[in-house]
């Protein structure tokens, strides 16, 4: 489906309009400076509501924002809407942890994750927004021998994936850091796994960044507008009802993270998945100690450190079915205790904040991008703790698959049936427990 | 978050192992359901925002699994039962 001339019309006047239009650049920037920043807008408009479009993308974060740009952009369509219920980048997709990397070991998973690397790489340049990715390296500490026999097969299955892997020993290691507690009684450490393009983003930037391609293209982004149902006939999907009223649509794309199995419900889906709570944490600013990011191997802890100089780490998710969006205090004690056995010289720093996002946790620990019974209606989630660095594939893929009906290559093992077919993509082997994964 | 356990009284919820929806306690039978039906218990859930009836396990404790109800936007929890009696009234023999 092509754009009418009407519709393209309407695109090019919607870029005219407002902050729309505007690239950034350095010159803009000096210029700016010089003229007092009286020339910046804002960067994408509040529209009302349509009665219909052709797209509809129920959820605002980072993955519903991507899949608007990519339908727009790459796959040419138009007539699109994202439907926040809150505000855009207000859930996960601004309260995680910024870590990118694709050193995953299974066949399903690791194509799409390094696609999602790839994406992420050329990102900046092409939605013309700084969204700080910072290719600072990802470090995975190993202490026994029978785990480095598990990251060598790890890292050979991330090469054969086009990826990239180096195997590190102790001395590498202390080399970058020599504070790190290498002879702990219990949890030596022997060497580590380290993918040097992995590394951060500043996620909320990923959601602005995002959201302005998309608006600028078209594409109205419609916050405090909840779906509150959908309107199915005949086996196809008309619309979706929502706070702001009823909203017709060809084809309705659900991307909404933590909340999937209650916006699928009102379809009359169950869901493989529970929803669930992880934290993250940052301490007060300190002077640089971690120039990439780090995870522990013998306890639920990683961390990296923010340009404001805050150490930033999490470790496990609460592990009860949770909407909370904030956790309990045994997680943050194990986190701390993890943090201690690893870096005793973070004892003293005092930790400035704590807060909790909502998982979709999904029974073999992979993701699910796939049709549903409903012709039309098509569902994004599963994410677990690891979505923020699929973003950008997820938007691709489940832009692909609502606009050409098929499922791109990297993303054909996301399906639902695969529970029922005993396909699973189990990176953990941990089985239909998804407080486990 | 505090269990109140029926017979140990208040205790803390890191004594305890999660294992999920008490539906789980309701597995088909094994020699007449099919495939679908197994795979809807083994992998489907209901995950409600709101009240939730879940298997907990007191691992730390007396090692007895318990039928636990909480909210789960708020984590209250109304009302603690041992997983062996809900399995009796259900007309199980344990
Ligand atoms: C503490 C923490 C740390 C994490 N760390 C990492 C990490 O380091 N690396 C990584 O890769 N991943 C990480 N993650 C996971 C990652 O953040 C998520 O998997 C990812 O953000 C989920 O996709 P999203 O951005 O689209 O979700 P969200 O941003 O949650 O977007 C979903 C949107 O849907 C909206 N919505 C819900 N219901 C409705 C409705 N009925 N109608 C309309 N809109 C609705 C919500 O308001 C929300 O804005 C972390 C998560 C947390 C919480």
């Amino acid at each position: 489906m092509r754009p009418s001339v009407g519709q393209h019309c309407k695109q090019v006047l919607n870029r005219s309009k407002g902050g729309a239009g505007m690239r950034y650049s350095g010159f803009r920037v000096i210029a700016e400076a010089l003229t007092g920043h009286k020339g910046w807008k804002p960067v994408w408009r509040d529209p009302a509501p349509q009665a219909e479009y052709d797209y509809i993308v129920v959820g605002g974060g980072g993955h519903g924002l991507a899949t608007a740009y990519y339908l727009a952009k790459e796959f040419r369509q138009a007539r699109i809407a994202v439907l926040e219920k809150g505000y855009l980048g207000g859930g996960s997709v601004g309260r995680n942890t910024t870590i990118i990397r694709s050193n995953y070991i299974l066949d399903g998973n690791e194509p799409f994750y390094e696609f999602s690397l790839k994406l992420w790489e050329g990102l900046e340049q092409d939605f013309n927004y700084n969204a700080m990715v910072s290719q600072r390296g990802i470090l995975n500490l190993i202490h026994t021998d029978a785990q480095r026999d598990a990251f060598v097969r790890r890292g050979n299955a991330m090469m054969l994936n086009g990826a990239d892997a180096t195997l590190l020993d102790r001395e590498q290691i202390r080399a970058m850091y020599p504070w790190l507690n290498f002879d702990n009684a219990r949890f030596p450490i022997k060497g580590g796994l380290a993918q040097k393009r992995g590394g951060t983003v500043r996620h909320d930037a990923v959601a602005w960044g995002y959201a302005r391609g998309a608006d600028l293209r078209g594409v109205d982004l419609i916050q405090n507008c909840e779906v509150t149902g959908m309107r199915i006939e005949n086996g196809r999907i008309k619309g979706v009802e929502t706070t702001r009223g009823y909203i017709g649509a060809k084809k309705v794309g659900v991307a909404v993270a933590g909340s999937s199995s209650r916006v699928m419900a009102h379809a009359g889906m169950r869901l493989p998945m529970e929803s669930h709570v992880l934290q993250a944490f940052v301490s007060e600013g300190l002077k640089p100690l971690i120039d990439g990011v780090m995870t522990f191997g013998a306890g639920h802890f990683y961390v990296s450190q923010s340009d404001k100089g805050g150490l930033v780490f999490g470790g496990d998710i609460d592990g009860y079915n949770s909407y909370a969006q904030r956790g309990n205090l045994p997680v943050i004690e194990d986190v701390a205790e993890g943090g201690m056995a690893l870096m005793p010289a973070i004892g003293r720093a005092r930790l400035l904040r704590t807060w909790g996002g909502i998982m979709d946790m999904s029974m073999d620990g992979s993701p699910i991008i796939d049709r549903t019974h409903v012709e039309g209606l098509y569902f994004n989630g599963g994410w677990c703790y690891g979505g923020f660095k699929a973003t950008p594939a997820s938007g691709w893929c489940f832009a692909h698959l609502m606009a050409k009906d098929e499922p791109h290559k990297t993303a054909t093992a996301y399906r639902f049936d695969r529970f029922l077919k005993g396909l699973m993509i189990d990176e953990k082997g941990q089985g239909a427990q998804p407080n486990l994964h | 978050m505090i269990i109140n356990h029926p017979i140990l009284g208040p205790r803390d919820s890191q004594e305890f192992v999660y294992l999920g929806d008490a539906s789980l306690m309701t597995r088909p039978d094994g020699m007449t359901a099919g495939i679908e039906e197994f795979h809807d218990w083994l992998y489907n859930r209901d995950n409600p925002a709101g009240l939730h009836r879940e298997l907990w396990y007191h691992e730390q404790g007396d090692r007895s699994w318990l039928v636990v109800t909480r909210n789960t936007v708020t984590h209250e929890i109304t009302s603690v039962e041992l997983a062996r009696d809900v399995a009796r009234k259900m007309g199980r023999s344990k």
